[in-house]
């Protein structure tokens, strides 16, 4: 089915613009129309479902579900949370301040957190669509087991000591106050469809401008890099690459919806997957402005743990899929 | 004189709201005071995970969302 956008861009780029196929600036056409025109379909069609399915989840039912589990549970349900719960960096805080008041563990409330940017509806349809459900789905493994491992270690070295003194304080004493908003209330399916709609305009809204930024980059990668160069420059076999990966995403802070196109021009031209998964969630989770807001709750050293904790994560993550590709994608 | 905080850390929908919550009392000709509370003690305080959230009177009356215009005349009258 989704061949169809490479036909619908053959015939806008090459049949109705006239512009040469194989040439550079014809094949970085090529892929922007395709790419653009597949991702803008892909979301609106799967974030209206997506969203239609989980219009009566809210942070308020997550914590509620979460609280007073046991922890290696909590985990698993934390980094599940966070990859089907919307999620912007900016509400980040509040959630962390929610889940910390009800006495959730904070390694729970972090897996939570690093799962979130990493996984969501708007990451699965494009890494799903651009690069294929292979792919996504070691993404998602991968994203799991990140959060859940990483929430593990907060917990293990006690990361509670390190918070603000006024939400250490109210984790000691445990006092979640009743949320205002919330209450399981049955939704009828017009509340859903209207919750649905809004959804997917808001995400449009959000993200259209990285679509285009994103696939142009990659167009711009897949058109004018010689063929061969990246493959041979940036090829496998040279294991500080995926630490340098890591390192130059970080202060690259765009979404996923920027990175994925992108990423599917790397893979295109042979940049080696576990690579390419690293600088990926590395330019999503880890980024400065999330870091500034998490101070507000976090004392520098947590704060630190934590920085430190995410690049080593997607460093070994990156190391691993490298090394594992030839056996992961043997038939592909 | 009501007094109306709206909490959250600053993002644009926290902005709008106050916005919107100040044009509702311009148009209501309520007297308002709208402050804007960033800090997280805000939110450990009223129990909001999800901001903007609006406090009236120093009851929560609203979280997750920019109120609606309807939403804020009530709270206003």
């Amino acid at each position: 089915m989704l061949e169809l956008f490479a036909y619908l861009a053959t015939l806008i780029v090459h049949d109705l613009l006239g512009i040469e196929a194989g040439t550079p600036f014809g094949d970085a056409a090529h892929f922007f129309v395709e790419s653009t025109a597949k991702i803008f379909a892909l979301l609106a069609v799967l974030i209206y479902i997506i969203a239609l399915a989980r219009a009566s989840l809210n942070v308020e039912r997550v914590r509620a579900f979460l609280a007073g589990r046991n922890r290696v549970l909590g985990y698993f349900l934390g980094s599940t949370f966070g990859a089907v719960t919307p999620f912007c960096s900016c509400s980040s805080v509040p959630v962390f301040i929610g889940f910390t008041t009800a006495r959730i563990p904070i390694g729970v409330t972090m897996a939570f957190l690093i799962t979130s940017p990493m996984i969501n509806e708007v990451a699965v349809v494009l890494l799903w669509g651009l690069l294929g459900w292979e792919l996504t789905l070691v993404y998602i493994a991968v994203g799991f087991l990140i959060g859940m491992l990483g929430g593990a270690f907060l917990d293990a070295i006690r990361a509670e000591r390190y918070l603000q003194p006024f939400l250490a304080k109210a984790y000691a004493e445990g006092s979640a106050p009743a949320a205002g908003a919330a209450g399981a209330t049955r939704l009828t399916l017009r509340q859903r469809h209207d919750f649905a709609r809004r959804e997917v305009g808001e995400i449009f809204a959000r993200v259209w401008k990285w679509v285009l930024i994103g696939v142009g980059l990659g167009a711009a990668l897949y058109g004018f890099v010689p063929e061969g160069w990246i493959e041979e420059h940036l090829g496998a076999g040279h294991w500080w690459q995926v630490p340098a990966a890591v390192l130059v995403a970080i202060p690259l802070y765009t979404n996923i919806t920027g990175v994925v196109p992108v990423m599917e021009s790397l893979i295109i031209q042979g940049l080696p997957i576990g690579t390419t998964l690293a600088f990926c969630m590395s330019t999503v989770a880890a980024s400065f402005p999330e870091f500034v807001l998490l101070k507000q709750v976090m004392q520098w050293r947590l704060l630190a743990i934590f920085f430190v904790l995410l690049l080593f994560a997607f460093t070994l993550a990156g190391w691993l899929l490298n090394a594992v590709e030839p056996l992961l994608f043997a038939g592909v | 004189m009501t007094i109306i905080k709206v909490l959250g850390s600053g993002c644009a929908k926290c902005n709008n709201t106050a916005e919107r919550i100040e044009q509702v009392a311009a148009d209501l000709g309520v007297a308002a005071e709208v402050h804007k509370e960033t800090g997280p003690e805000a939110l450990v305080q009223y129990g909001v995970m999800s901001t903007p959230a609006v406090v009236v009177d120093e009851r929560l009356v609203h979280s997750g969302s920019v109120p609606e215009p309807e939403q804020i005349k009530e709270w206003l009258q």
